[in-house]
């Protein structure tokens, strides 16, 4: 079986080969070979940062205000992150000499590819100091673009509230596809999203779409709250494609949660017991004000949400006859269940 | 109608041997007599009072007539007759008299004279109401409904039931198609019983029998209609049917050529069946047109020495030089099956042989008249064409979709982007996350400043204090283990079955009963008649009863008060919005019609 399934870049010693493959006894033998396609247990991490310098300054604010509600542990400072994330990204590296990282920056204004430990040539490349510094450098660069785009003539002010979650999904997925075509033997891949601000209800849809394609190119989305809310985009993201959604209780031992709960590859994860979210909130975002709500109005050809009622569906531009006689009582209502 | 008389036997219940007398029917009343004019079990009864009646099958041991006064208690006049013949007349004549009163009733209903008439008042073959019952008893659930709603006048039988007609239907579907086909056990022989003695030897045939050897040799069913009764008897028919049988079987085929030389009819027997031969070749034109049967006949090792199937003790082989068909075991078994398989297109009795197959002969022609040849041909070669396609070149299959479609991107993008800006200020006003007093600037200097402290000072070391690593790790395994315990093992036990089972089966009750009940609510709107008022009137005091268990069932102190409230508040917030909709209608109404006595509509 090793002669199938070690490349001969491998070399003979390694743990995790020898560690897994008993088990490939107890699976049908179709499963067995299409695991052995893919080498085991190689996995492409793609790694979402919000960078979100409203959320990180404002959370360092309120740090030395004695009178917030929040717990001193219950925030990071953005330099702290930096040093849970990092070491948790080299570490992904060290697992199996095969992984790949991939690093995506969420900002307010633009989304980009921080890191690819694939891209990285010569020799002091791959060493834990120089993945360190390249980091910070495209990061440093990475925000100074941002800044620059969110002073554009068309600025929005309020726009910088919420990361753009959609934009570094879709980086990610492209990102997959594109080695889910050029390379017959691909690694397994998952998105992790650190996100720490607030969802933008606005993006509703885009996110949606995103977390739909992810679930049918049967790509995982782990994620990680670090903000003071609970994240129904993620929650969601998380429960449809079988991911793991975390938000932990103590920021300061942030490290210790990637390396427990969301270093495991996805093979390994058919034998652990992760933690599960107790409720996920399915609550959707109304096409119109892009409110998030609990009871809304569905377009019966588009299914479009709306959380009034319109004489014409704005996205199919289907007409509605009939106008309901009371709001409170419509039986076209539909209920979304909300905290299941 | 006139009036009509027989000799019955006039019982309370089934099993007492009955008082012999006379039944005399008329139009709208029966009276019987008895023989013993000192019995005084005379009667005289009205057909309005008979509201139903049965009777026990043809065949059966005992010619019943029940006539049934109440459907639900059953009881009623038993008659017993003679023979069926004279209690099918009875039949036939109460069923025409109880159907002119049924007639009459239902005339009386549609006009809305009373109230009562047209809620209470239902006509109902035995049939419906059996079928009724039998959905009742399966399905305990609903049993539990119907008891709570209709024997609670909550709803009538025929609006309980108005809702669940395809139950109904599908049951009914399923009794009715089912149809006995033919026995899978091979009637390949005819098996010939001698009785050692003399030379005689014995086949007997049933109609069961002849209607199988005429479905699966076409050649016997053809010259039964050629030959009877013009040439010869049945019985003379199937005599020779059993000679040739016979002559087949001792696998005698000198003696059977000479035979077949003699009597040009029993030739027919033994001949090769050309009908038989004429719908294989169409079958083989219906094979994959690429594959060559004709080749592979080639290829057939039965007729060298030492092969073929062994049967009835000798081998069976074939020599082709003689023209007398030599069926081989391969082709009856085949034949055999197909028969079976198309099924029994009949559907008289069998008894008489000559009208099974004239029957036969009917149904075989409708099956074949609609396959021409033309047709046959041309599907033929359009399979050809489609089995020597050529994947590589043809043209990419793309499956078909529906593109999205949207009307006016720069309404559906842009325009709204306004309306999603002013939302945002109240959802994040409610939720306290951010700073706005904080100024961009300021923002972005302070995480550029973050990225160069790292850059400057390197990354911590150790990453994580220890103690702050236990008290994750520790946290972390307390979640998993206490969500295992919340959630169960398995993702199928759901919160229900954590709970009593007395209060789950009691949620689950209102739960139905308030589904059904809303189910009537709604789809009496809007209200046009009184009685659609009425229905919702007793549909409404009965959803105020369940709102008021609910409460307190949810007011229970116990255990499992938090889930319980989460599994009732959702129901409660079903039956607020119907009372809602129900007093905002009658609000409407009375605006509208000013003072109109006693809150009818319209």
């Amino acid at each position: 079986m090793n002669s199938v399934s070690t490349p001969s870049k491998l070399y003979s010693g390694n743990f995790t080969y020898i560690s897994s493959s008993p088990f490939l006894y107890f699976l049908p033998p179709l499963m067995g070979l299409l695991i052995l396609w893919q080498s085991d247990d190689v996995s492409l991490i793609v790694v979402l940062l919000d960078v979100n310098p409203f959320f990180w300054a404002s959370s360092a604010a309120s740090v030395g205000d004695s009178t917030s509600p929040h717990h001193p542990t219950a925030i990071l400072s953005f330099s702290k992150l930096l040093n849970h994330v990092i070491p948790f990204l080299n570490s992904l590296l060290l697992l199996n000499q095969l992984n790949q990282v991939v690093l995506v920056a969420t900002g307010v204004n633009s989304c980009s590819y921080i890191y690819d430990s694939g891209d990285s040539e010569g020799e002091s490349a791959g060493s834990v100091p120089a993945v360190c510094s390249e980091i910070l450098r495209r990061l440093e660069e990475f925000v100074d673009k941002d800044r620059l785009l969110g002073k554009g003539p068309d600025k929005v002010v309020a726009a910088g509230v919420s990361s753009l979650l959609s934009g570094s999904l879709s980086l990610a997925l492209c990102y997959i596809q594109r080695v889910f075509r050029s390379k017959a033997r691909h690694p397994q891949p998952r998105i992790l999203c650190l996100q720490s601000s607030p969802d933008g209800p606005e993006q509703y849809v885009a996110v949606m779409n995103s977390i739909f394609s992810a679930q049918r190119s049967m790509v995982p989305i782990d994620s990680c709250v670090m903000g003071v809310q609970h994240s129904a985009f993620l929650q969601q993201a998380s429960y449809i494609t079988g991911g793991v959604y975390l938000k932990p209780q103590h920021l300061d031992g942030l490290f210790q949660y990637l390396s427990a709960v969301f270093a495991t590859d996805l093979q390994s994860r058919s034998f652990l017991q992760l933690p599960k979210p107790a409720g996920v909130d399915f609550r959707a975002s109304c096409f119109c004000h892009k409110k998030t709500i609990d009871m809304g109005y569905v377009c019966s050809v588009c299914l479009s949400i709306f959380c009034k009622h319109h004489k014409k569906c704005s996205t199919c531009g289907s007409e509605f006859s009939q106008a309901p006689s009371d709001p409170n009582a419509t039986p076209d209502r539909k209920r979304k269940t909300s905290e299941v | 109608m006139a009036a009509i008389t027989m000799a019955a036997k006039y019982k309370t219940t089934v099993k007492e041997p009955g008082i012999p007398g006379v039944l005399k029917m008329m139009d709208d009343v029966f009276a019987f007599t008895p023989n013993d004019p000192r019995s005084a079990m005379k009667l005289k009864v009205d057909f309005r009072n008979i509201k139903g009646h049965k009777f026990s099958k043809d065949g059966s041991k005992q010619a019943l007539l029940n006539l049934t006064q109440d459907p639900e208690k059953g009881g009623g006049y038993i008659f017993e007759f003679n023979n069926f013949t004279d209690r099918n007349a009875c039949r036939d004549f109460v069923g025409k008299v109880l159907g002119k009163f049924q007639a009459l009733a239902s005339k009386q209903n549609d006009q809305p004279v009373s109230e009562k008439s047209t809620v209470s008042v239902e006509q109902l073959s035995t049939t419906e109401m059996e079928r009724r019952m039998k959905l009742l008893r399966e399905d305990s659930e609903l049993q539990k409904l119907h008891k709570e709603l209709v024997f609670g006048n909550i709803l009538t039988e025929s609006e309980f039931w108005a809702t669940r007609k395809n139950l109904l239907d599908d049951d009914y579907a399923r009794i009715s198609k089912q149809r006995t086909g033919f026995k899978s056990a091979m009637l390949a022989d005819i098996r010939p019983s001698t009785d050692g003695r003399t030379n005689k030897v014995t086949f007997s045939l049933t109609p069961e029998i002849i209607h199988q050897i005429f479905s699966e040799k076409p050649a016997v069913h053809r010259a039964f209609l050629n030959f009877v009764p013009s040439k010869m008897t049945e019985k003379d028919f199937w005599t020779k049917y059993c000679r040739a049988e016979y002559l087949h079987r001792t696998n005698n085929s000198v003696a059977a050529a000479a035979e077949a030389a003699e009597d040009e009819e029993l030739a027919v027997f033994l001949k090769h069946d050309d009908i038989l031969a004429e719908e294989a070749r169409r079958k083989i034109r219906r094979v994959d047109p690429t594959l060559d049967m004709e080749a592979d006949l080639g290829d057939d090792y039965t007729h060298l020495p030492d092969h073929g199937i062994l049967r009835d003790g000798s081998k069976e082989t074939t020599d082709a030089e003689n023209d007398i068909a030599r069926r081989t075991l391969a082709q009856d078994v085949n034949r055999h099956a197909s028969v079976v398989l198309e099924g029994r297109a009949l559907d008289i009795e069998l008894g008489d042989t000559r009208t099974v197959a004239e029957a036969l002969a009917r149904s075989k022609q409708e099956s074949s008249a609609d396959k021409s040849d033309e047709n046959a041909n041309l599907e033929r070669q359009e399979r050809v064409s489609r089995m020597t396609e050529i994947e590589d070149l043809q043209a990419t299959h793309s499956l078909p979709y529906a593109e999205l479609c949207i009307k006016d991107p720069r309404e559906y993008f842009d325009s709204q982007q306004v309306n999603a800006l002013k939302a945002l200020g109240s959802t994040v006003a409610g939720s306290r996350t951010i700073d706005h007093s904080l100024n961009t600037e300021e923002a972005y200097v302070y995480l550029l400043n973050e990225i160069s402290e790292v850059k400057l000072q390197g990354l911590h070391n150790p990453i994580v204090q220890s103690e702050a690593a236990l008290k994750v790790l520790s946290g972390l395994t307390q979640q998993i283990s206490s969500t295992r315990y919340n959630l169960g093992k398995n993702p199928q036990e759901s919160v229900l079955d954590r709970l009593p089972k007395r209060t789950k089966d009691e949620i689950m009750l209102h739960w139905t009963s308030i589904q059904e009940l809303l189910r009537h609510f709604w789809s009496s709107y809007p209200i046009t008649t009184s009685y659609l008022y009425n229905k919702v009137l007793r549909l409404k005091s009965a959803m105020t009863d369940i709102y008021q268990k609910l409460k307190a069932i949810k007011d229970v102190q116990s255990d499992f008060r938090h889930q319980i409230s989460l599994l009732i508040q959702p129901m409660l917030q079903a039956l607020d919005a119907a009372f809602a909709h129900y007093d905002a209608e009658e609000n409407k109404h009375s605006k509208k019609n000013g003072a109109k006595p006693n809150g009818f509509v319209q």
